[in-house]
């Protein structure tokens, strides 16, 4: 065909490296700690859930709801109302998607115009600059900086911080949203109230929307705090908040999202989403109506998946940082999510020269090494070219061990595997 | 009764409402209006907001109304299908981590015509004309394209054309040499092929559904769309697909990692595994594919004869499960009803509320130029259960007695 086929919107954006890398894993039959999902089964009762889903009403077989299958979005409105301190109505603070990413995609769509400007915060989830330049929108980037450490002591996420002066500088009259996640992927940092507050008077200040990704807001560690943007004053009217069953239950594979927000924002997105995927599934929707209903009954307790899977969690936080340290890799600890950050500037300095094109950046080339070389592989720390990047020198490591979460964690398989590689690399390069 | 009415009270003042927000625009900036304006819609959706299913599907959720409307099953999938799924669900793993112009054919699958807009395209309308039925039975096939009205749609920045065969809502099945007509034009102009077949199972006696992405020279620019939901009858699952060529799906394939990046695991393989088991029976009469068709003549020669009993003239569908009755010999009084909408519109709202019989507007499915030809068209869907259809039944006998 002689015309050019593809939308201009497109272009530049049919490079995704979880494709890249995900391949590459699977060709070196690498130990994948790489792509952000669990290797390990949903709790029981999320399997039952699903069960009961694909087993009950025969009504479950055909379209629910566009906005939401009614019993998910009821319970999603009583639980997170509790959580914002805000009473929603189901029908019109609450919007199903496809998964956390359908949230963000009709999110941009929905509020993001030519030219309008959208600040994200490095490091970040890479979708959001493509979901950005899709809706012909212009990101604007923002580091998240490390104060130095001393001697001996073990970076963590809570020392990566935003500038309060260069974040203000960053708002324009063409901006139209601020992109936050917390916990934040791939850093694990847990914005703190001060930090959230500082952005939410920059957001009122400036007539910012804000897109608040908190898919990870049950993995916190160390007794932190997850605290939701629009809980604070003036930001209500101004957020959406975007979930995920996901994350939330470790099903990433029912790819069930959702957006909490004020209804004069979440019509638009309506809008969007009757105008392109219109329904989500209905069972996946009703096993997780159902797990949430479970849930709300033992929130907050001992027994609850929300207090059991963030303490597994941090046992192979903790497990993984030691074996990092153990071969003289430097962890940034992080304080949320189920990924960790790690420092290979020590490598770099020793092994400068690794395969790779001329202008690959360090880290996408340190990590094909290791998935050719040795059995493990994960997708670099991902942030654009820009000289705030850290251009290269942190490799983000999966945290998530195989067949954990039970509360006696023993060492995993690949633990014991980074660490015996990384005995051998220690032996030759340090 | 009650509940209709009062869900058709707020439909009308909610109309008032948008009404006052537009007029706002005019006042003087103040804080909250300044707010309001930078929180408005994106260009792209701009006058998208409103949704026929969204406003019918109301309407109909009345328990006392027999709703023959939004076009899903209220019949069961087969047996072998839901088994699929149970299985898949019992296995751990299949838990985690699936400007230009076009030519859109009138009436149309409602969506197109916003989607077409969102993309930032420009849609171009060519409506299908009935031949003069001469006291034969009215047929889907009776609607045609005019070949050089076809043609004078085309210009060299002519993206695509999207063709719906078997269509919604005629139940039109589109004959090989009206898919050469097309063909032949998408060649001429080298223009795409949107290809919608999700009924493409649902083709009765003496129709075969072809496949214009099998006409030579069309392969290359032909992208064939279809559903799960159609095909199994299991709408809810939301599985559809896109076939066509590397070049081509390369470009979906980034949207899509854009987007919604994966669809559900369990679901994909429940499909996968209710496919295998059809795909090596497809000369039995047990595939689904072939008794499917089967049960819905059926309820199709049914539908035809219970319309034609009141006076609703139908068209009888060659496809698809949808069929359209032409209402206008009914003259029925919708006086009260004071509003601009099409007469369509205003007759299933009032058989709606009157009958406890809900269809949808066949101008729903048109453009705004279009609207007034198809004005006296409504669309039943009958791919219910019999106890649906005896309900139905039921109901036009007693409006049948009601008249005479």
């Amino acid at each position: 065909m002689a015309k050019q086929m593809q939308a201009r919107r497109l272009k530049g954006l049919d490079y995704n490296p979880w494709v890249e890398y995900a391949r590459l894993a699977t060709e070196y039959d690498a130990v994948n700690l790489g792509q952000g999902f669990p290797d390990f089964a949903p709790p029981d009762f999320a399997l039952e859930a699903f069960q009961h889903a694909v087993s009950g009403d025969l009504m479950l077989n055909q379209y629910t709801k566009a906005f939401g299958y009614p019993p998910l979005t009821k319970i999603l409105a009583s639980f997170f109302g509790k959580l914002l301190g805000h009473e929603l109505d189901p029908l019109t603070n609450v919007l199903v998607t496809v998964g956390a990413y359908g949230a963000l995609f009709t999110a941009f769509q929905a509020l993001v115009d030519e030219g309008d400007e959208v600040i994200i915060i490095e490091p970040f989830f890479d979708c959001y600059e493509p979901m950005t330049l899709m809706a012909g929108g212009r990101p604007v980037f923002v580091s998240l900086k490390p104060s130095p450490t001393r001697d001996g002591e073990l970076n963590s996420s809570s020392n990566w911080r935003l500038d309060p002066d260069e974040l203000a500088s960053k708002f324009t009259p063409h901006t139209k949203a601020l992109v936050l996640n917390t916990p934040n992927n791939p850093l694990g940092k847990v914005f703190s109230q001060t930090e959230l507050e500082l952005v939410a008077s920059l957001c009122q200040q400036h007539n910012v929307v804000c897109i608040s990704d908190e898919v990870y807001q049950w993995l916190v560690f160390d007794g932190c705090q997850h605290i939701s943007i629009a809980s604070l004053p003036g930001m209500w009217e101004r957020t959406l908040t975007i979930g995920s069953a996901g994350k939330t239950f470790s099903a990433t594979g029912w790819k069930v999202g959702w957006v909490l927000g004020p209804d004069h924002l979440m019509k638009h997105l309506r809008t969007v989403h009757q105008n392109s995927i219109y329904h989500c599934p209905t069972q996946t929707q009703a096993a997780v109506a159902e797990s949430f209903e479970k849930e709300q009954l033992c929130f907050g307790q001992p027994s609850s998946y929300f207090v059991q899977l963030p303490r597994a969690m941090q046992r192979s936080r903790d497990y993984m940082a030691r074996s990092l340290q153990s071969v003289g890799l430097m962890p940034v600890l992080p304080q949320g999510s189920y990924f960790l950050i790690t420092d290979i500037s020590g490598f770099k300095s020793k092994m400068p020269d690794l395969p790779g094109a001329a202008n690959e950046p360090y880290d996408r080339r340190f990590v094909k090494w290791m998935i050719k070389n040795k059995p493990t592989g994960q997708p670099p720390h991902l942030c654009s070219p820009h000289p705030s990047c850290l251009e290269g020198t942190m490799w983000k490591l999966d945290c998530l061990l195989p067949r954990a979460w039970q509360p006696s964690l023993s060492p995993s398989s690949s633990a014991c595997l980074i660490r015996r590689t990384s005995t051998t690399t220690s032996a030759s390069v340090l | 009764m009650l509940l209709a009415q009062k869900r058709l009270g707020s439909l009308v003042s909610s109309t008032k409402f948008l009404k006052t927000v537009n007029s706002s625009r005019l006042l003087e900036f103040s804080t909250s209006a300044a707010m309001s304006l930078k929180f408005k819609n994106t260009k792209r959706i701009e006058g998208l907001d409103k949704n026929v299913w969204i406003e019918f599907t109301k309407l109909a959720a009345d328990p006392s109304v027999v709703n023959l409307g939004q076009g899903l099953p209220d019949i069961s999938p087969p047996a072998y299908v839901k088994e699929e799924l149970s299985k898949v669900a019992m296995v751990d793993n299949l838990n985690q981590y699936t400007r230009g112009f076009v030519i859109i054919i009138v009436p149309f699958y409602d969506c197109y015509e916003p989607m077409v807009r969102m993309a930032g395209a420009t849609p171009v309308f060519i409506p299908l004309r009935s031949k003069p039925v001469n006291g034969k039975r009215w047929s889907s096939s009776d609607w045609t394209l005019d070949p050089q009205e076809l043609e004078s749609k085309f210009n060299p920045k002519t993206k695509a054309i999207i063709l719906n065969t078997p269509h919604n809502p005629f139940g039109k099945v589109y004959t090989k040499e009206e898919l050469q007509v097309i063909a032949d034009l998408c060649i001429k102009y080298d223009t795409l092929c949107i290809s919608d077949e999700v009924y493409e199972w649902l083709v009765y006696t003496g129709n075969k559904h072809l496949r214009i992405a099998t006409f030579p020279g069309m392969w290359e620019r032909t992208v064939t769309i279809g559903s799960a939901g159609k095909t199994f009858s299991v709408t809810g699952w939301k599985l559809g697909w896109s076939i066509g060529p590397e070049h081509l799906i390369k470009h979906l394939q980034t949207v899509q990692q854009n987007t919604i990046y994966t669809c559900a695991t369990p679901l994909q393989e429940a499909l996968a595994q209710a496919f295998w088991i059809d795909i090596k029976r497809m000369d039995d009469p047990e595939c689904y594919f072939n008794s499917l068709p089967r049960e819905l003549e059926v309820k199709r020669d049914r539908m035809v004869h219970l319309l034609e009993s009141v006076g609703l003239n139908p068209i009888v569908p060659d496809g698809g499960y949808f069929i359209i009755a032409d209402v206008s010999s009914l003259d029925a009084d919708l006086s009260d009803l004071k509003n601009e909408e099409p007469y369509d519109y205003k007759f299933v709202k009032w058989m709606t509320k009157n009958k406890k019989l809900s269809a949808i507007p066949v101008s729903a499915f048109c453009d705004s130029e279009t609207k007034l030809q198809f004005e006296k068209l409504v669309r039943f869907c009958f791919i219910k259960k019999d106890s649906t259809l005896d309900a139905a039944e039921e109901i036009i006998k007693a409006w049948s007695r009601q008249k005479s």
